[in-house]
């Protein structure tokens, strides 16, 4: 199993490598389905544009699985998620791309928080934090 | 900023949320499956994300774990209602809100705010059940999107008695701003004249309210309607005065019937005899018909029939 860092390798500032996610319609619709939310905004075009939405979009149970997924991503298996605050932007259409970048701003009794930006075309679509814990050395 | 809202109704939405609020926590159905490495294997398989913590029981036996946990993140999906929503749902503290703002006119909805804890990770074959508290309601508040709403709840999911994960989130009920129209486009006119290089003249003088009749330019012979040749002396050559405006009934119908569209009957269809010596075919309008008569003097008028046409039509003269 990939190595998961330790307490010792992580420290306030540092960096994660870019996630980039291709928002394809697969992406969009697969993810919807996987979270059981069968809302017609996330998997049905017409009906999406019926709502005003120029695309499907991304749903928030999604968006909050693929922040999980950036952290732990970096900081490996064990790592153990506490908790994540998102606060939700702009709607991820599919065909867009969506990037995120995070950096660590608190390491506090154990626990790191590591600031969160997903973008994508129109601005951000979530930003906040993640706490999470490493095991020791 | 703090916008306007009618007050009773803002009173109104603010005594249910109160009530809402001593509701207190209300636990809902427990979910249809319990914890599990299927959905679970789709959801990592979805989201990309190949933590074998999720679903390599080897790996994950090794691991911190020590058997297959579920993504924490996968905490909502347990009690997600399928594609029948209605069947079985029972229904929470900010139901009866949501109505009353959709009932109000606030009836668009982004969430804003999603805010998880996870108390420790869930293995294979725990069964959630949530309870939802209901926590406030603030507004109404200008927004990009419009005024609206902000509804905030807590979700805390239980296994067995236990606390296993909390979530607050919050949404904005918001009154879809009015979409930009152009202002109320009148039905088009369904009678169109037709418009060519021999009468473009008539049209371009009728739009800045000119009379206009045309003139053979080698002999000077008004005509109308106009054409392409002087009657008189066959010249091509043409040009055009603008006629004084005024005019006298040579004849006329009054049209009961066939209805016409784009016209209410009866109406009245005049020639119209100018002073200058040529006829001209016009409705007389703000006249009653019986009242109209040969020799009637009249005057014209300019009547705006949709966005683009204006036509030329003849008013009684003060007397």
């Amino acid at each position: 199993m990939m190595r998961t860092l330790t307490e010792d390798q992580v420290e306030i500032g540092s960096v994660l490598p870019e996630l980039v996610i291709g928002l394809t319609p697969t992406v969009i619709i697969s993810t919807a389905l996987a979270t059981m939310d069968f809302t017609p905004v996330h998997h049905d075009v017409e009906g999406a544009r019926a709502q005003g939405s120029k695309d499907i979009f991304l749903n928030i149970l999604t968006t909050m699985g693929l922040v999980e997924r950036y952290v732990t991503d970096w900081a490996g298996p064990e790592a153990l998620i506490r908790g994540i605050n998102v606060k939700l932007g702009v709607p991820a259409y599919a065909g867009d791309t969506l990037t995120f970048t995070g950096a660590v701003v608190a390491h506090d009794d154990g626990e790191f928080t590591v600031e969160v930006r997903g973008r994508v075309s129109l601005g951000d679509h979530a930003s906040g934090t993640v706490r999470f814990a490493l095991p020791g050395r | 900023m703090t916008a306007t809202a009618e007050p009773a109704l803002h009173d109104r939405l603010m005594a249910l949320a109160g009530r809402q609020i001593e509701l207190g926590e209300v636990r809902g159905a427990a979910a249809a499956d319990p914890v599990n490495l299927p959905m679970i294997r789709h959801w990592a398989d979805a989201m990309g994300d190949a933590n074998p913590v999720y679903t390599d029981a080897e790996a994950a036996a090794g691991s911190v774990h020590g058997e297959v946990v579920a993504p924490p993140a996968m905490i909502q999906v347990w009690n997600m209602p399928g594609v029948n929503r209605d069947r079985g749902q029972q229904s929470t503290p900010v139901d009866d809100v949501l109505r009353a703002l959709d009932g109000s006119g606030y009836t668009g909805v982004v969430a804003t705010n999603c805010e998880q804890t996870y108390h420790r990770y869930l293995r294979v074959g725990e069964r959630l059940v949530p309870a939802t508290r209901f926590a406030g309601l603030s507004g109404p508040k200008k927004t990009a999107l419009g005024e609206g709403y902000f509804v905030t709840w807590n979700v805390t999911w239980y296994s067995g008695e236990e606390p296993v994960a909390h979530m607050l989130f919050r949404v904005l009920k918001f009154r879809p701003r009015e979409r930009k129209t152009t202002p109320e486009a009148r039905e088009p006119y369904p009678l169109r004249p037709a418009v060519n290089r021999d009468t473009a003249f008539f049209w371009e003088g009728v739009a800045r309210g000119e009379l206009r009749i045309q003139r053979c330019a080698d002999c000077g012979e008004l005509r109308h309607p106009p054409g392409p040749i002087c009657p008189s002396c066959r010249s091509a050559d043409r040009t055009h005065v603008v006629a004084g405006g005024t005019g006298e009934v040579y004849s006329y119908v009054v049209h009961h019937n066939p209805p016409v569209p784009g016209l209410s009957t009866p109406y009245v269809v005049a020639v119209v005899e100018l002073p200058e010596g040529v006829r001209i075919v016009g409705n007389v309008v703000d006249c009653p018909p019986e009242e109209v008569g040969i020799g009637m003097q009249l005057r014209v008028t300019y009547r705006q029939m949709d966005d683009e046409l204006i036509l030329p039509m003849w008013v009684p003269q003060e007397s």
